[in-house]
Protein backbone atom coordinates (compact mmCIF):
# COMPACT_ATOMS: atom_id res chain seq x y z
CA UNK A 1 0.00 0.00 0.00
CA UNK A 2 2.35 2.47 1.06
CA UNK A 3 4.75 1.29 -1.51
CA UNK A 4 2.42 1.67 -4.34
CA UNK A 5 1.60 5.44 -3.10
CA UNK A 6 5.49 6.32 -3.48
CA UNK A 7 5.41 4.86 -6.44
CA UNK A 8 2.79 6.95 -7.85
CA UNK A 9 3.85 10.07 -7.06
CA UNK A 10 5.59 11.80 -9.46
CA UNK A 11 8.53 13.52 -9.26
CA UNK A 12 12.10 12.57 -7.51
CA UNK A 13 12.49 11.85 -3.98
CA UNK A 14 12.52 15.04 -2.23
CA UNK A 15 9.26 15.94 -3.84
CA UNK A 16 7.93 12.48 -3.23
CA UNK A 17 9.21 12.96 0.62
CA UNK A 18 6.92 16.57 0.32
CA UNK A 19 4.08 15.16 -1.22
CA UNK A 20 4.05 11.71 1.13
CA UNK A 21 4.36 14.81 4.30
CA UNK A 22 1.54 16.77 2.92
CA UNK A 23 -0.16 13.25 2.61
CA UNK A 24 0.19 12.03 6.23
CA UNK A 25 -0.66 15.84 7.69
CA UNK A 26 -4.01 15.62 5.50
CA UNK A 27 -4.99 12.35 6.86
CA UNK A 28 -4.15 12.92 10.28
CA UNK A 29 -6.66 16.35 9.78
CA UNK A 30 -9.15 14.28 8.37
CA UNK A 31 -9.05 11.90 11.13
CA UNK A 32 -8.46 14.46 14.21
CA UNK A 33 -10.87 16.96 12.91
CA UNK A 34 -13.71 14.81 11.11
CA UNK A 35 -13.44 11.28 11.80
CA UNK A 36 -12.69 10.86 16.17
CA UNK A 37 -15.09 13.90 16.97
CA UNK A 38 -17.88 11.89 15.18
CA UNK A 39 -16.86 8.02 16.22
CA UNK A 40 -16.04 9.71 20.26
CA UNK A 41 -19.83 10.16 21.52
CA UNK A 42 -20.68 6.41 20.25
CA UNK A 43 -17.58 4.66 22.70
CA UNK A 44 -18.42 3.76 26.49
CA UNK A 45 -16.36 5.59 28.40
CA UNK A 46 -18.25 8.95 27.91
CA UNK A 47 -21.02 8.11 29.80
CA UNK A 48 -20.90 10.15 32.86
CA UNK A 49 -24.26 10.33 34.15
CA UNK A 50 -27.14 8.18 35.77
CA UNK A 51 -30.28 7.71 33.68
CA UNK B 1 8.42 5.70 -14.89
CA UNK B 2 6.53 3.43 -13.47
CA UNK B 3 8.06 0.56 -13.17
CA UNK B 4 8.00 -1.44 -9.95
CA UNK B 5 10.58 0.06 -7.33
CA UNK B 6 12.69 -3.32 -7.35
CA UNK B 7 13.10 -3.68 -10.76
CA UNK B 8 14.48 -0.13 -11.31
CA UNK B 9 17.16 -0.27 -8.57
CA UNK B 10 18.45 -3.63 -9.81
CA UNK B 11 18.89 -1.93 -13.36
CA UNK B 12 20.54 0.85 -12.03
CA UNK B 13 23.14 -0.50 -9.49
CA UNK B 14 23.92 -2.97 -12.31
CA UNK B 15 24.34 0.06 -15.00
CA UNK B 16 26.65 2.06 -12.58
CA UNK B 17 28.81 -1.31 -11.95
CA UNK B 18 29.38 -0.87 -15.74
CA UNK B 19 29.56 2.55 -16.24
CA UNK B 20 33.21 2.88 -15.60
CA UNK B 21 34.47 0.05 -17.69
CA UNK B 22 32.61 1.23 -20.90
CA UNK B 23 32.76 4.83 -20.32
CA UNK B 24 30.87 6.26 -23.92
CA UNK B 25 28.16 3.87 -24.81
CA UNK B 26 27.74 2.52 -21.30
CA UNK B 27 26.15 6.12 -20.04
CA UNK B 28 23.65 5.85 -23.07
CA UNK B 29 22.79 2.65 -22.46
CA UNK B 30 21.75 3.25 -18.87
CA UNK B 31 19.55 6.41 -19.67
CA UNK B 32 17.76 4.79 -22.43
CA UNK B 33 17.64 0.91 -20.51
CA UNK B 34 16.11 2.26 -17.59
CA UNK B 35 13.49 3.93 -19.38
CA UNK B 36 12.60 1.96 -22.11
CA UNK B 37 12.36 -2.01 -23.41
CA UNK B 38 13.47 -3.55 -19.94
CA UNK B 39 12.92 -6.88 -20.96
CA UNK B 40 14.64 -7.18 -24.10
CA UNK B 41 18.57 -5.94 -23.91
CA UNK B 42 18.32 -6.18 -20.32
CA UNK B 43 17.15 -9.64 -19.90
CA UNK B 44 20.13 -11.40 -21.09
CA UNK B 45 22.72 -9.63 -18.94
CA UNK B 46 20.42 -9.44 -15.78
CA UNK B 47 20.09 -12.98 -14.71
CA UNK B 48 16.39 -13.06 -14.13
CA UNK B 49 14.72 -9.99 -12.74
CA UNK B 50 11.63 -10.96 -10.95
CA UNK B 51 9.16 -8.32 -12.00
CA UNK B 52 7.35 -7.81 -9.24
CA UNK B 53 7.25 -9.74 -5.78
CA UNK B 54 4.71 -12.91 -5.59
CA UNK B 55 1.10 -12.77 -5.38
CA UNK B 56 1.47 -13.85 -1.97
CA UNK B 57 4.06 -11.83 -0.48
CA UNK B 58 2.08 -8.75 -1.65
CA UNK B 59 -0.86 -9.62 0.21
CA UNK B 60 0.72 -10.49 2.96
CA UNK B 61 2.74 -7.05 3.36
CA UNK B 62 -0.68 -5.70 2.18
CA UNK B 63 -2.18 -6.85 5.32
CA UNK B 64 0.49 -6.13 7.57
CA UNK B 65 0.90 -2.38 6.44
CA UNK B 66 -2.74 -2.22 7.40
CA UNK B 67 -2.25 -3.62 10.55
CA UNK B 68 0.26 -1.07 11.60
CA UNK B 69 -1.66 1.75 10.10
CA UNK B 70 -4.70 0.43 12.41
CA UNK B 71 -2.46 0.51 15.54
CA UNK B 72 -1.10 4.20 14.19
CA UNK B 73 -4.72 5.33 14.24
CA UNK B 74 -5.41 3.89 17.24
CA UNK B 75 -2.00 5.55 18.89
CA UNK B 76 -3.62 9.17 17.42
CA UNK B 77 -6.57 8.54 18.79
CA UNK B 78 -5.34 8.25 22.28
CA UNK B 79 -3.84 11.24 21.89
CA UNK B 80 -6.82 12.53 20.01
CA UNK B 81 -8.81 11.56 23.35
CA UNK B 82 -6.23 12.75 26.25
CA UNK B 83 -4.20 16.05 24.96
CA UNK B 84 -6.28 17.20 21.88
CA UNK B 85 -10.00 17.42 23.57
CA UNK B 86 -8.27 18.68 26.82
CA UNK B 87 -7.23 21.70 24.65
CA UNK B 88 -10.65 22.15 23.05
CA UNK B 89 -12.04 22.11 26.09
CA UNK B 90 -10.04 24.41 27.89
CA UNK B 91 -10.36 26.84 25.02
CA UNK B 92 -14.38 26.63 25.76
CA UNK B 93 -13.69 26.68 29.03
CA UNK B 94 -12.00 30.13 28.43
CA UNK B 95 -14.65 31.68 26.48
CA UNK B 96 -16.94 30.54 29.11
CA UNK B 97 -15.49 32.26 32.05
CA UNK B 98 -14.69 35.10 30.06
CA UNK B 99 -18.44 35.28 29.10
CA UNK B 100 -19.51 34.53 32.44
CA UNK B 101 -17.54 37.14 34.02
CA UNK B 102 -18.87 40.01 31.34
CA UNK B 103 -22.67 38.62 32.28
CA UNK B 104 -21.61 38.74 36.21
CA UNK B 105 -20.18 41.83 36.03
CA UNK B 106 -23.20 43.59 34.06
CA UNK B 107 -25.57 45.49 36.07
CA UNK B 108 -28.58 43.09 37.23
CA UNK B 109 -32.34 44.81 37.79
CA UNK B 110 -34.55 42.00 36.24
CA UNK B 111 -35.13 39.80 39.04
CA UNK B 112 -33.51 36.76 40.21
CA UNK B 113 -31.30 35.11 37.43
CA UNK B 114 -30.41 31.56 38.83
CA UNK B 115 -34.40 30.93 37.26
CA UNK B 116 -33.53 31.91 33.78
CA UNK B 117 -30.91 29.40 33.23
CA UNK B 118 -31.76 27.80 30.25
CA UNK B 119 -29.85 24.50 28.38
CA UNK B 120 -26.10 24.99 27.19
CA UNK B 121 -25.75 28.07 29.54
CA UNK B 122 -23.19 28.64 31.78
CA UNK B 123 -24.23 29.95 35.15
CA UNK B 124 -21.52 29.46 37.78
CA UNK B 125 -18.05 28.15 38.53
CA UNK B 126 -17.21 24.99 40.78
CA UNK B 127 -13.73 24.85 42.53
CA UNK B 128 -12.84 21.72 44.50
CA UNK B 129 -9.17 22.42 45.82
CA UNK B 130 -8.19 18.95 46.61
CA UNK B 131 -8.29 18.36 42.66
CA UNK B 132 -5.76 21.19 42.33
CA UNK B 133 -5.12 24.58 44.06
CA UNK B 134 -6.40 26.54 41.23
CA UNK B 135 -9.15 24.31 40.19
CA UNK B 136 -12.16 25.92 38.30
CA UNK B 137 -14.22 24.59 36.09
CA UNK B 138 -17.17 26.50 34.74
CA UNK B 139 -20.31 24.47 34.78
CA UNK B 140 -23.27 24.03 32.21
CA UNK B 141 -26.91 23.20 32.37
CA UNK B 142 -27.77 20.27 31.00
CA UNK B 143 -25.87 16.83 31.03
CA UNK B 144 -26.22 16.47 26.93
CA UNK B 145 -22.59 15.98 25.12
CA UNK B 146 -23.11 19.58 23.73
CA UNK B 147 -22.60 20.42 27.45
CA UNK B 148 -20.46 18.17 29.15
CA UNK B 149 -17.82 18.47 25.81
CA UNK B 150 -17.38 22.21 27.60
CA UNK B 151 -17.27 21.09 31.19
CA UNK B 152 -19.26 19.84 34.51
CA UNK B 153 -23.01 19.67 33.60
CA UNK B 154 -25.99 19.92 35.85
CA UNK B 155 -28.65 17.72 35.65
CA UNK B 156 -31.62 19.62 34.45
CA UNK B 157 -34.31 19.61 37.30
CA UNK B 158 -32.53 19.26 40.58
CA UNK B 159 -31.48 22.41 42.82
CA UNK B 160 -29.24 25.08 41.83
CA UNK B 161 -26.41 26.14 44.20
CA UNK B 162 -27.73 26.93 47.79
CA UNK B 163 -31.36 25.60 47.32
CA UNK B 164 -32.48 23.06 49.60
CA UNK B 165 -32.56 19.68 47.65
CA UNK B 166 -29.57 18.30 45.70
CA UNK B 167 -27.23 20.11 43.15
CA UNK B 168 -26.00 16.93 40.90
CA UNK B 169 -23.36 17.73 38.49
CA UNK B 170 -21.43 15.14 35.72
CA UNK B 171 -18.43 16.16 34.07
CA UNK B 172 -15.96 13.56 32.29
CA UNK B 173 -13.54 11.22 33.94
CA UNK B 174 -10.98 11.14 31.44
CA UNK B 175 -10.54 13.44 27.76
CA UNK B 176 -12.47 16.56 27.56
CA UNK B 177 -10.16 18.65 30.53
CA UNK B 178 -10.94 15.51 32.58
CA UNK B 179 -12.45 17.70 35.34
CA UNK B 180 -13.73 15.02 37.39
CA UNK B 181 -10.55 12.73 36.94
CA UNK B 182 -9.09 12.22 40.23
CA UNK B 183 -12.49 12.49 42.27
CA UNK B 184 -11.52 9.60 43.85
CA UNK B 185 -9.29 11.40 45.95
CA UNK B 186 -12.11 12.87 47.63
CA UNK B 187 -11.72 13.20 51.51
CA UNK B 188 -14.31 13.51 53.77
CA UNK B 189 -15.15 17.33 55.01
CA UNK B 190 -13.30 18.09 51.88
CA UNK B 191 -15.15 21.73 50.37
CA UNK B 192 -16.31 21.94 46.86
CA UNK B 193 -17.18 25.68 46.56
CA UNK B 194 -19.35 27.22 43.89
CA UNK B 195 -19.13 30.40 42.88
CA UNK B 196 -22.66 31.87 41.36
CA UNK B 197 -23.39 35.69 40.00
CA UNK B 198 -23.36 37.32 43.57
CA UNK B 199 -22.50 34.21 46.06
CA UNK B 200 -20.08 31.06 46.73
CA UNK B 201 -21.82 28.13 48.71
CA UNK B 202 -19.67 26.08 50.34
CA UNK B 203 -20.29 22.75 49.97
CA UNK B 204 -18.49 19.69 52.46
CA UNK B 205 -17.80 15.82 51.29
CA UNK B 206 -19.78 13.91 53.30
CA UNK B 207 -18.29 11.26 56.25
CA UNK B 208 -16.55 11.46 59.11
CA UNK B 209 -13.63 14.06 59.01
CA UNK B 210 -12.08 12.82 62.18
CA UNK B 211 -11.69 9.47 60.52
CA UNK B 212 -11.31 9.93 57.31
CA UNK B 213 -14.21 7.36 56.88
CA UNK B 214 -16.28 8.51 53.48
CA UNK B 215 -19.41 5.96 54.80
CA UNK B 216 -20.12 7.12 58.41
CA UNK B 217 -21.86 10.22 57.81
CA UNK B 218 -24.46 10.86 60.52
CA UNK B 219 -27.37 11.28 58.19
CA UNK B 220 -26.47 7.81 56.40
CA UNK B 221 -25.41 8.86 53.34
CA UNK B 222 -21.69 8.41 52.26
CA UNK B 223 -19.81 10.76 50.63
CA UNK B 224 -18.38 8.76 48.11
CA UNK B 225 -20.43 5.71 46.33
CA UNK B 226 -20.13 3.88 43.56
CA UNK B 227 -23.46 2.82 42.20
CA UNK B 228 -24.84 0.88 38.70
CA UNK B 229 -25.72 3.56 35.85
CA UNK B 230 -29.05 3.13 36.34
CA UNK B 231 -29.21 4.42 40.60
CA UNK B 232 -30.90 7.55 39.40
CA UNK B 233 -31.52 8.06 43.28
CA UNK B 234 -28.09 9.30 43.91
CA UNK B 235 -29.21 12.53 42.38
CA UNK B 236 -33.01 12.48 44.20
CA UNK B 237 -32.93 15.61 46.49
CA UNK B 238 -32.25 13.66 49.28
CA UNK B 239 -29.52 11.20 47.98
CA UNK B 240 -30.24 7.59 47.92
CA UNK B 241 -34.01 8.52 49.07
CA UNK B 242 -36.76 8.57 45.98
CA UNK B 243 -39.13 11.11 45.42
CA UNK B 244 -37.77 12.26 48.93
CA UNK B 245 -38.67 15.74 50.18
CA UNK B 246 -35.11 17.46 50.19
CA UNK B 247 -33.95 16.98 53.52
CA UNK B 248 -31.08 19.59 53.48
CA UNK B 249 -28.89 21.00 50.85
CA UNK B 250 -26.71 18.58 49.20
CA UNK B 251 -24.23 18.37 46.04
CA UNK B 252 -23.70 14.98 43.95
CA UNK B 253 -20.54 14.95 41.35
CA UNK B 254 -21.32 11.82 39.29
CA UNK B 255 -18.87 10.20 36.57
CA UNK B 256 -17.75 7.05 35.28
CA UNK B 257 -15.76 4.41 37.02
CA UNK B 258 -13.41 2.44 36.68
CA UNK B 259 -11.50 4.93 34.13
CA UNK B 260 -11.62 4.29 30.22
CA UNK B 261 -15.14 2.73 31.15
CA UNK B 262 -18.73 3.16 31.45
CA UNK B 263 -19.37 0.07 33.78
CA UNK B 264 -20.79 1.83 36.89
CA UNK B 265 -20.44 5.69 38.29
CA UNK B 266 -18.18 7.12 40.96
CA UNK B 267 -20.55 9.38 42.69
CA UNK B 268 -19.62 12.00 45.81
CA UNK B 269 -22.15 13.45 47.79
CA UNK B 270 -21.47 16.79 49.93
CA UNK B 271 -23.61 18.98 52.12
CA UNK B 272 -24.00 22.93 52.30
CA UNK B 273 -21.89 24.08 54.87
CA UNK B 274 -23.14 27.54 56.30
CA UNK B 275 -24.85 29.92 54.11
CA UNK B 276 -24.55 31.76 50.84
CA UNK B 277 -21.53 33.67 51.05
CA UNK B 278 -21.42 37.21 49.45
CA UNK B 279 -18.71 37.74 47.18
CA UNK B 280 -19.11 41.70 47.75
CA UNK B 281 -17.48 40.59 50.62
CA UNK B 282 -15.40 37.74 49.64
CA UNK B 283 -14.31 39.19 46.16
CA UNK B 284 -11.04 36.70 46.69
CA UNK B 285 -13.20 33.42 47.62
CA UNK B 286 -14.64 32.13 50.81
CA UNK B 287 -11.89 31.03 53.66
CA UNK B 288 -12.46 27.61 52.64
CA UNK B 289 -10.77 27.68 49.39
CA UNK B 290 -7.29 28.13 51.45
CA UNK B 291 -7.80 25.90 54.23
CA UNK B 292 -5.17 23.70 52.57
Amino acid sequence: MYGWIWRHLPGGAGLKTLQALILVVAVCALLLLVVFPWVEPQLPFNDVTVD
Amino acid sequence: MVDPDGQRGEDSTDRWARVPAVPPSGSVATRTGAHRAPDSADDESVAAPPPRDPVGRRIVRGVGELFITAGLILLLFVVYEVYVTDYLTGRQQDELAEELREQWEQPQGEGPQLRQVEIGDAFGVLRIPRLGEDYARVILEGTNETELSKGPGHYEGTAMPGEPGNVALAGHRVGKGSPFLELDAMQPGDPIVVETADSWFVYRVLGDPATGDLAADPSGIPGRQIVRPADIDVIAPTPNQAASAPSGSYLTLTTCHPRFSAQQRLIIHARLDGGALSKAELPDGPPALFEG
